[in-house]
């Protein structure tokens, strides 16, 4: 019994150990577009897909070379924050003050929504308060001389 | 009480505004304060002179309170400046009289790779110790925002003179013997 238990495990094993190989084969290769699109030319402050400085073209030259040496894009990533520090990507780390750029935002937008959210109906119900307190006009409230007036003008566009 | 709701809000994110704005320009140096400093005679201490930064072409760290005691010209540059290029040789041939003199020159990389870096070594022939300052912070310290600059400071530690362009021998001979002739 525990023959054919030893057997079947090494049958599955070696059944699957192609498949387990392409899986690893097939961690995604880095793409230079995707790369250059996430950082930025450090001198020029320019996103290093459109800098022209002759430092933007050292960092294109080194991402391809690591390219080339099959670095994931997180790896050369990593690797272009240890030559030339933070600034270089596009989209800061989320810690320490640079958690602001993430954090302030939203918070605005939830502050702006919840300030509309709490004073339009306020000032909504002021307005028809305020129409609600103002005497309706009329022609009640013309005096004689005005209705007179009125009904002269009148006249003439009819 | 109710009333001052909205206002108060409004008053608390323009505090907050200014803190920001506060913060991003404290972090900038302004390197106004060293040079007016230096032209005043009031020569000021080599800031970050213990900050720990890598060595080219080694897994090591130094800084620049290791050379206290000698004169440093201290070369902020990078290998795709061009007038970099075009001062190193002349930066070369001053470390071979300035290491006669108990005096070094101190290489500092800006916004550089390593690998450019040191090709760009191997080119002009630096044998001097070249720092790499790889988050530019502590070129910021020394209001550096473009290269090549280059500060000499002094056997105290402070920052005697300095010139944030190309150097030139003539600038180099009329600044750097009166600076190496001083005693500590």
């Amino acid at each position: 019994m525990s023959r054919r238990l030893i057997v079947a495990v090494v049958a599955l094993a070696t059944a699957l150990a192609p498949v387990a190989s392409a899986g690893a084969a097939q961690q995604p290769r880095a793409s230079y577009m995707r790369i250059v699109e996430d950082v930025m030319c450090v001198v020029c402050h320019e996103p290093l897909e459109v800098a022209q400085s002759p430092e933007a073209f050292q960092e294109r030259e080194f991402i391809r070379q690591e390219i080339g040496e099959g670095k994931t894009r997180q790896q050369i990533e990593h690797d272009l924050v240890v030559q030339l520090g933070p600034a270089v990507l596009a989209r800061p780390p989320a810690h320490g003050v640079n958690l602001l750029v993430y954090i302030i935002p939203p918070v605005v937008l939830v502050l702006g929504i919840s300030l509309v959210a709490l004073f339009i109906p306020r000032w909504r119900r002021r307005a028809r308060e305020a129409a609600a307190g103002e005497p309706a006009p009329s022609a009640a409230t013309l005096d004689a001389a005005d209705a007179k007036r009125l009904n002269e003008d009148l006249g003439r566009f009819a | 009480m109710r009333r001052f709701v909205l206002p108060g809000l409004i008053a608390a994110a323009a505090v907050a505004l200014l803190a920001l704005l506060t913060f991003g320009v404290s972090n900038n140096a302004d390197s106004s304060s060293i040079d007016s400093q230096v032209a005043r005679g009031q020569f000021p201490a080599a800031p970050n002179a213990h900050q720990a930064l890598p060595v080219l072409g080694s897994s090591n760290k130094g800084n620049l309170a290791e050379f206290h005691g000698k004169v440093v010209v201290l070369n902020v540059f990078a290998s795709w400046c061009p007038p970099c290029r075009a001062e190193a040789p002349l930066l070369a041939k001053e470390q071979q009289m300035l290491a006669r003199h108990d005096a070094t020159l101190v290489g500092v990389t800006y916004k550089d790779l390593s690998s450019a870096t040191e090709q760009f070594a191997h080119q002009y022939h630096i044998t001097y110790p070249v720092l790499r300052d790889v988050t530019g912070s502590f070129a910021q310290s020394f209001g550096v925002d473009g290269v090549p600059e280059t500060f000499v400071i002094n056997r105290k530690g402070q920052i005697q003179a300095l010139n944030r362009s190309q150097l030139t021998a003539q600038w180099l001979d009329k600044t750097v013997p009166p600076i190496l002739a001083e005693k500590s």
